[in-house]
């Protein structure tokens, strides 16, 4: 062992912004990096792929749609823009909240399970900083995914479907500028959707050591509100449950835009974000960490 | 200056259990204070309460007179601690391991992050392992990243809890050296063990643990003090011996026949030394006509008072 001869310098404390951005970029780039992370969003950018390349197939011609009864798909034979709403309302269902329950359920419970935990607060990384950055981290993600799965659906739409100006819903038809626009908002409406989700398993994540537990866990709440929103008799509860409101981003595809639906979903999301990340802080900042 | 200070801090589990009862720590600034005891008498969870990991049940702490666990954010900065064995990413390599420790550091310089981390692994040894993944290092490396953790930046305090746990001996040696240049440099080291040996050669001061208690504490040489001196006497008649012995003051004075066990050994009689002068003990047994067939002055070993101070065996904290 050589002892360090030359002195090394100290430096000073770097303004606190600085240093919330290095810890933050530090903790982006291992999330980014893994190579677990990096599988789902290849997964997230195969799906739009393999579905409008079986669209494609099934239609093979484009004008002769014939009306399968689903909002979307009439629109896709004339439109590849569509292909993204297809996609997006597909992968919501499991997909999407797969990949943000990972990163999310792992977020805390996985540093206890290593043990880093422990370490990163006697640095000290401070208990609330570390959530807010962990829960940044899981948001950027999310919106990652669903950016991917609207970039990969648009590109792979326009290759294999007509481009042009966008029949909506309502049956108003936008100039395909204003359609993107539409899109670039639906898709941040879904990544708000997953950050919500991404504040109930940060939430789970911090109540146990054990990463696969609290994924697994985030994923039954999913799979649960789902189940229920689909029972008739429980539709009272429906627009209180977490999933809900995430398949009414079509009430952009309309003129004029079903603004209260979408308020309300945003008020969703907005509520339970803000709900389990109080949760989140008050347990983690409470509890002894003993891994 | 104490760089740690606690006062009745107590922790109770959440069965009920006591873990920590309500000890009073004081580790002079300067020191290398030896916390001992065996498994399961409180030293972790100790060292949880003060870092802030743990919240005590009752008490205060406080490190560089600064009161934790409040003031966390502020103290810890100045804090290297190893707790509870290493642990890092596995698929980090060593030195982005420490990259991700610094980055979380509010007080760190990015600027100088590299440099620090290089010096960090260099003064552990493990600078031609940096770019080895974590997940590759043998059990000595993977402690020695730990160290070098808590040397990131200059610390007044390094907590190491059980540092030489799993090690070689060759590994415990370089731990130790290590120890003693940290020391050397003026900063305080507080380093648990449950084996004294591992901890006697480097410290000034010690604490011992006993299910939960702090039993001892204090400079080494008062230790060493603690471990009276015993007068052992053989000769063929222990009971004018005992009687000379309690005639000069001599506590527990008591005679053993051990002709029973085996028959022909010589009777012994031994009693607590105390301020007595070896010299004039036994020249008062020959001038009291007593045969002295043999004489001995015996202390107790420091391992021999540890285990008088944190029981034989098994009576862990339960």
């Amino acid at each position: 062992m050589s002892a360090a001869d030359v002195a090394v310098p100290v430096g000073q404390a770097p303004h606190p912004v600085r240093s919330y951005l290095r810890f933050f970029t530090a903790e982006l780039r291992l999330v980014f990096r893994r190579r677990r992370n990096l599988l789902l969003l290849a997964v997230t950018a195969i799906f739009p792929l393999v579905i409008g390349i079986a669209l494609r197939l099934a239609s093979p011609h484009p004008q002769g749609g014939n009306g399968s009864g689903v909002a979307f798909f009439n629109q896709l034979a004339g439109n590849g823009v569509f292909l993204t709403f297809i996609a997006l309302s597909t992968l919501l269902i499991l997909i999407l909240p797969v990949v943000v329950a990972v990163v999310a359920g792992d977020s805390v419970a996985g540093e206890a399970g290593y043990g880093t935990l422990r370490y990163l607060l006697a640095v000290p990384a401070g208990r609330t900083r570390l959530l807010a950055i962990k829960f940044g981290v899981i948001v950027t993600f999310g919106l990652a995914a669903t950016f991917i799965v609207s970039a990969v659906a648009l590109v792979a739409g326009a290759a294999l479907f007509p481009v042009g100006p966008v029949t909506l819903l309502s049956g108003t038809t936008v100039s395909l500028p204003d359609g993107l626009v539409r899109l670039l908002f639906v898709t941040l409406y879904v990544a708000a959707a997953m950050a919500a989700l991404g504040a109930i398993g940060l939430a789970v994540s911090t109540m146990t050591e054990h990463a696969i537990g609290a994924i697994a866990t985030v994923m039954i709440l999913v799979v649960a509100s789902e189940v229920v929103d689909n029972v008739p008799q429980l539709a009272a509860v429906g627009p209180y449950l977490p999933t809900h409101w995430w398949l009414s981003f079509d009430a952009l595809l309309r003129v004029p835009v079903d603004t209260s639906t979408l308020l309300r979903g945003l008020l969703s999301f907005a509520v339970y974000t803000l709900l389990f990340c109080s949760f989140a802080w008050a347990r983690f900042t409470s509890a002894d960490v003993t891994s | 200056m104490t760089a740690i200070s606690t006062s009745g801090l107590t922790k109770r589990f959440r069965g009920g259990q006591l873990a920590v009862d309500h000890i009073d720590l004081a580790v002079p600034d300067g020191s290398v204070y030896g916390f001992l005891g065996p498994n399961g008498s409180g030293k972790t969870t100790t060292i949880r309460m003060l870092l802030g990991l743990a919240f005590p049940t009752a008490g205060q702490a406080a490190l560089l007179e600064v009161p934790m666990p409040a003031g966390a954010t502020q103290v810890l900065h100045r804090v290297g601690s190893l707790v509870e064995g290493p642990a890092f990413y596995p698929f980090l390599t060593g030195s982005d391991n420490l990259a991700r420790y610094d980055a979380a550091d509010r007080t760190a310089d990015p600027r100088t992050a590299r440099a620090r981390i290089e010096a960090a692994l260099d003064r552990v040894g493990l600078l031609a392992a940096a770019k080895k993944r974590y997940r590759n290092y043998s059990l000595g490396m993977k402690q020695r990243l730990a160290i070098a953790a808590g040397l990131l930046r200059p610390r007044e305090l390094i907590i190491l809890d059980e540092p030489t746990n799993g090690l070689d001996p060759q590994g415990t040696r370089e731990v130790r050296a290590l120890i003693r240049q940290i020391a050397a440099d003026g900063t305080t080291v507080f380093v648990s063990s449950h084996l004294l040996a591992e901890v006697e050669q480097i410290c000034t001061h010690v604490g011992v643990m006993r299910t939960g208690k702090l039993v001892f504490q204090g400079p080494l040489p008062e230790l060493r003090r603690t471990g009276a001196a015993r007068v052992t006497v053989q000769t063929a008649d222990p009971e004018a011996a005992v009687k000379v012995l309690t005639g000069l003051g001599l506590a527990e004075a008591s005679g053993n026949d051990p002709t029973e066990a085996s028959p022909g050994a010589t009777p012994q009689v031994s009693a607590l030394l105390g301020d007595a002068s070896p010299e004039q003990v036994c020249a008062e047994l020959v001038q009291a006509g007593i045969g002295v067939r043999g004489f001995a002055v015996t202390s107790p070993s420091l391992e021999d008072l540890f285990v008088g101070l944190t029981g034989e065996g098994f009576d862990v904290g339960g």
